[in-house]
């Protein structure tokens, strides 16, 4: 089918996120204002306007009652997703990057970039269910990863935290005491900076997407690789399929690489292949820059993805996605 | 001291026959540096044995000036005024890096000095330029290199037998050629790495032969008959084979070399190399030797400035257009040959020495070219006095030197000459003015060189002013392709110089109009034409059949850089190098223009086929085995099914595998959640509702009555 192209941002975008019922899709990006879209037209639905930077992620409740967002304004917020005011705030020292609630809502996993003389940093909140409750402070700081940490999620019950950035190496860390659990192995890992990370519907496995070229899947509890999947391209983008048996990695060449001559010499496809048998399935065309975010609706019959060109573009599969053998 | 006796004999005689003045020779005065024996034997034989392997290195930057006037101390500064004038000439003399000794008793220099310079190629060319310099008739200076005063001295007094090594076979170098499914090598490097692998086209893969990393500093290159693989190194050139790896056969010393190039039938190795000059405003020194591949003995070089090599050619940029030395006289390695000013230098292999001991004399040549086959040279000289004197292009036999064949042309602005692979035609391309002298047009000489005085014929293109963008002609066969007119799409046409009724003159085949083509590559068996379109046209490739004038397919490699095919003109390899940041790589494709596969390497530099000797089955056995093919290929093709009957086997195995493997995880994966389901409803505040995150994919088949109508049709016998 023809994907809705939804024009509302005027930067490049960072981050796309559906709520479960699958309704509605959010959208970050460098201008300062998260949106929210009808997942099913790519109507606007409202803005969320307070930022003073580049929004980098933003997650949503599992009630879709809250947005958490993360901006390179230093600050975190709370947003009442229905009305679009602002909840709280929680004030850095550093830009932040990726927000992550965890199962219940309850906590909620913020990174912080380095920034002067500041390393990095995973920050935990608590998430008070009244706002007015709501306190700025940290129930545990984590440090220790060289560079950005471009994104941390919740592990299983909440009891590990997953990060992984641009020192290529993901790291479960213990969300009760802080402890570094476990490291990616240096020889399977990637080799170059990890710029995406996404969990299955389930949340036992997760797949990371890396400059190197490849995205790689993992198991979550173990942190043994699974699958890895070679493309051409700097990959900046993963999604899993939460129905087949499908990811999707998007990506493209840096914009100050670009070749000038032809639109296919940036590769900005977003690529699907086959979760167990590692091929490539396909590709989805349309971006005229590096594709920056993917995300699939919980339904699996459609996704999205959001580009450096500042569109957000929303695929509803054909019947014919669905029959795909290989 | 026996030993020591002989020392001074050898030294005695060395010395005289280097014309050095022992008596004037104070020996206490040689100051040696801390630590060092400068590669003088010492008495203690221990030191001897651990510095030997040391001796040739070091000292090789230094040279000894001998038959200098004696001079009392007056005027030592004067004579050391002198000699650092003409020396700092050739190259920068190093800080106390010249020394002249005196005579502690009379105060008087001892007629010699020691002169040491930054790098051993300006001591080298000092010595070579000031050995026998007059100063005045009674002072004609003895340049010697330092290192050769201690090569000479270990000399041995008596001869001795060289030892005779007992005889151990080598390997066969050829045995990739008995490979028994009959695939071919080729040789990739990206990276660090260089590997050798077979194309194993039925599995849609490679297949390793042999990797290194850092196996070449520069690039590695196929002998013509593919017997060697060379690689460059800042030491030299070294040559490469074996019967199933690759091992080091033999080393070609040669500092700092730059380009190789082997012989055609693979006898000898062209090595260049190119120094900077300490004087800027010289020009750069070349050192070009020529090594026996087998022996590795240097058969002949040449030492001169880049002005000297850098005559005609189009190699004006860097300097020499390479390869200075053009083999000539076919597989044989009879002949060499030189373009140089006014001149073309031809050598012969079996003395290394010109041809009648000097030069052909051709005034104002400015490209010359050999027959692939035979000792024959075509040679191009350009419009002289305004057009007073033609342009002329004339064929000459070596090594008699007599004119076979020449042709005046008029009114021509430049030449290029093209060989058909078995020296049978000679196409020149002729540029030349419209009357105007505003542009230019295009017309072709074509040579029949296998023909009784050598008939030429002009060959002119429909629309005359179209420009040439490509030639060439098929290999061993009669035809040639030409791309020509204007970018975005010019047309490509084919001839042939002899049809079945019409065996003496050129005819046209056919013309392909508006082609995105600007490069052509026949297949080595003739028959099939590669059309690609690089750089501007993106790699747009398009798989001609040319005896039944047919296009077997259009392709496309995104940024195709190089295309090659392989020596049987099976398959063709193209390739993205590192000109381009991206999509690196190669794909092989078959004859007809199937990709069968496609590799991805970042920084992608070389693609080289393993070239195969020519075939020794003779043309009527050829042509036997080509009419035959049905039967021949049956036995293949019943290899090929079950091979691709194997494959699909494997594949289904693999995937099956894969699935089990996935089966097993997901399976691990619900039972670790089905434990943590309480907890997960306890973390949710008792909500439970796992259940409903999962979605499933099904089929519904949804039946929509648009409308029903009936209708009434009458029904007739």
């Amino acid at each position: 089918m023809r994907p809705i192209l939804m024009k509302g941002h005027e930067r490049p975008l960072t981050f796309l996120k559906y709520n479960r019922d699958g309704d509605l899709l959010f959208s970050c990006a460098k201008d300062h204002t998260p949106t929210v879209w009808f997942a099913d037209n790519g109507e606007r639905l409202g803005t969320y306007r307070g930022h003073n930077g580049a929004v980098w992620s933003c997650d949503v409740s599992r009630d879709s009652t809250r947005l958490i967002s993360g901006s390179a304004d230093q600050t975190a917020k709370l947003w009442n997703v229905q009305t679009g005011t602002q909840l709280f705030t929680f004030n850095f020292d550093s830009p932040a990057r990726s927000v992550d609630f965890a199962v219940g809502d309850k906590l909620a996993v913020i990174t912080t970039d380095p920034f002067m003389e500041l390393t990095s940093a995973i920050h935990v909140k608590r998430i008070a269910r009244d706002p007015t409750e709501q306190t700025g402070e940290s129930v545990l700081v984590m440090k220790g990863p060289q560079g950005r940490i471009n994104r941390a999620i919740w592990g299983p019950l909440n009891r590990t935290i997953i990060s992984a950035g641009e020192d290529a190496v993901i790291r479960i860390w213990d969300s009760e005491t802080g402890k570094l659990l476990m490291e990616a192995d240096k020889e399977s890992g990637h080799k170059k900076a990890i710029t995406s990370l996404a969990k299955s519907a389930d949340g036992s496995h997760f797949l990371t997407g890396s400059l190197d070229k490849s995205a790689k899947l993992w198991d979550m509890r173990t942190l043994t690789l699974i699958k890895t999947y070679v493309t051409e391209r700097p990959v900046n983008a993963v999604a899993l399929s939460p129905l087949l048996d499908h990811v999707v990695l998007g990506g493209g060449q840096d914009a100050s690489a670009v070749t000038t001559t032809d639109h296919r010499a940036g590769k900005f496809e977003a690529k699907f292949y086959d979760k167990i048998l590692q091929e490539e399935i396909g590709g989805v065309k349309g971006h005229f820059g590096p594709i920056n975010a993917l995300a699939f609706n919980p339904d699996g019959k459609s996704f999205s993805s959001g580009g450096e060109d500042g569109y957000v573009r929303l695929h509803h599969f054909d019947p014919d996605y669905f029959n795909i053998k290989i | 001291m026996a030993a020591e006796v002989m020392l001074v004999n050898e030294i005695e005689s060395t010395a005289a026959r280097l014309g050095i003045d022992l008596d004037n020779f104070d020996y206490s005065s040689v100051k040696l540096p801390p630590g060092e024996y400068c590669g003088i034997v010492s008495d203690d034989e221990d030191v001897y044995h651990d510095d030997q392997l040391e001796f040739d290195s070091g000292f090789g930057n230094i040279i000894v000036v001998d038959n200098l006037p004696v001079v009392p101390r007056e005027k030592f500064e004067k004579l050391e005024g002198v000699i650092r004038k003409i020396y700092s000439q050739i190259g920068v003399i190093k800080e106390d890096g010249l020394w002249m000794p005196v005579d502690p008793e009379t105060k008087k220099t001892l007629g010699y000095c020691f002169i040491e310079y930054n790098t051993p190629q300006e001591a080298e060319l000092a010595k070579e330029k000031t050995n026998g310099y007059k100063l005045d008739r009674a002072h004609i200076f003895a340049v010697n290199m330092f290192d050769d005063f201690d090569k000479y001295m270990r000399v041995p007094d008596e001869w001795a037998p060289p030892e005779i090594k007992p005889y151990t076979p080598g390997e066969n170098l050829q045995k990739w050629l008995t490979d028994e499914k009959a695939r071919d090598q080729f040789v990739i490097r990206s990276g660090t790495d260089t590997e050798v692998l077979w194309n194993d086209a039925r599995q849609s893969k490679t297949e390793l032969v042999y990797k290194r990393t850092y196996w070449t500093e520069s690039f590695v290159q196929w002998s013509p008959l593919g017997t060697y693989l060379a690689t460059v190194h800042r030491q030299g050139a070294a040559v490469w084979g074996g019967a199933n790896t690759f091992n080091r056969l033999m080393r070609y010393a040669h500092p700092q070399v730059k380009l190789i190039d082997f012989s055609p039938g693979e006898k000898y190795l062209v090595t260049y190399s190119s120094h900077e000059p300490s004087n800027p405003r010289d020009a750069n020194r070349v050192v070009i030797n020529i090594f026996d591949v087998r022996t590795g003995k240097v058969m002949r070089d040449f030492k001169g400035s880049a002005d000297e090599f850098a005559i005609g050619g189009t190699g004006g940029v860097a300097g020499v257009s390479w390869p200075v030395f053009r083999w000539g006289g076919g597989k044989e390695d009879k002949y060499f040959a030189k373009l140089g000013k006014n001149m073309i230098s031809v050598y012969e292999t079996e003395t290394f020495s010109l041809i009648d001991k000097k030069s052909l004399k051709v005034e104002n040549i400015v490209d010359f070219s050999w027959s692939p086959t035979d000792p024959i040279i075509a040679l191009f000289v350009p419009e002289l006095g305004g057009g007073n004197q033609p342009a002329r292009v004339s064929l000459v036999q070596i090594p008699s030197k007599e004119e076979l064949r020449q042709k005046n042309l008029f009114s021509v602005s430049d030449c290029k000459m093209y060989w058909q692979s078995n020296g049978d035609y000679l196409a020149v391309k002729a540029d030349r003015y419209t009357k105007t002298k505003k542009s230019t047009y295009t017309g072709f000489e074509l040579f029949r060189i296998k023909e009784r005085d050598i008939p030429i014929e002009v060959l002119e293109l429909d629309n005359k002013n179209d420009k040439i963008i490509a030639f060439a002609w098929e290999p061993k066969g009669h035809r040639f392709a030409v791309i020509h007119g204007d970018n975005p799409r010019p047309d490509v046409s084919f001839y042939s110089m002899r049809t079945a009724h019409n065996t003496g003159r050129v005819s046209k085949l056919t013309t392909l109009k508006g082609k995105q083509a600007n490069a052509l590559f026949w297949s080595p068996g003739g028959r099939f034409i590669v059309l690609a379109g690089l750089k501007g046209f993106n790699g747009q490739l398009e798989f001609f059949n040319v005896d039944e004038l047919e296009t077997m397919a259009t392709a496309e490699h995104f940024m195709a850089t190089d295309i090659e095919w392989d020596p049987t003109g099976r398959y063709v390899a193209t390739s993205v190098t590192s000109v381009h940041e991206m999509e690196n790589g190669f794909n092989i494709w078959s004859f007809n223009g199937k990709l069968l596969y496609r590799i991805l390497k970042d920084h992608f530099f070389q693609f080289l086929w393993r070239p195969r000797p020519p075939s020794f089955l003779t043309p009527e056995k050829e042509e036997e085995i080509a009419r035959n093919l049905k039967k021949y290929s049956k036995k293949y093709e019943a290899e090929d099914q079950d091979v691709s009957m194997l494959l699909s086997e494997q594949d289904r195995e693999k995937r099956r595998m894969l699935k089990e493997e996935w089966d097993k995880w997901v399976s691990e994966w619900r039972q670790a959640r089905e434990e943590e389901k309480l907890e997960r409803q306890k973390l949710r505040d008792g909500e439970a509702s796992d259940e409903e995150e999962e979605y499933e994919a099904k089929e519904v088949e949804v039946e929509e009555v648009l409308d029903v109508s009936e209708e009434v049709l009458s029904y007739e016998d």
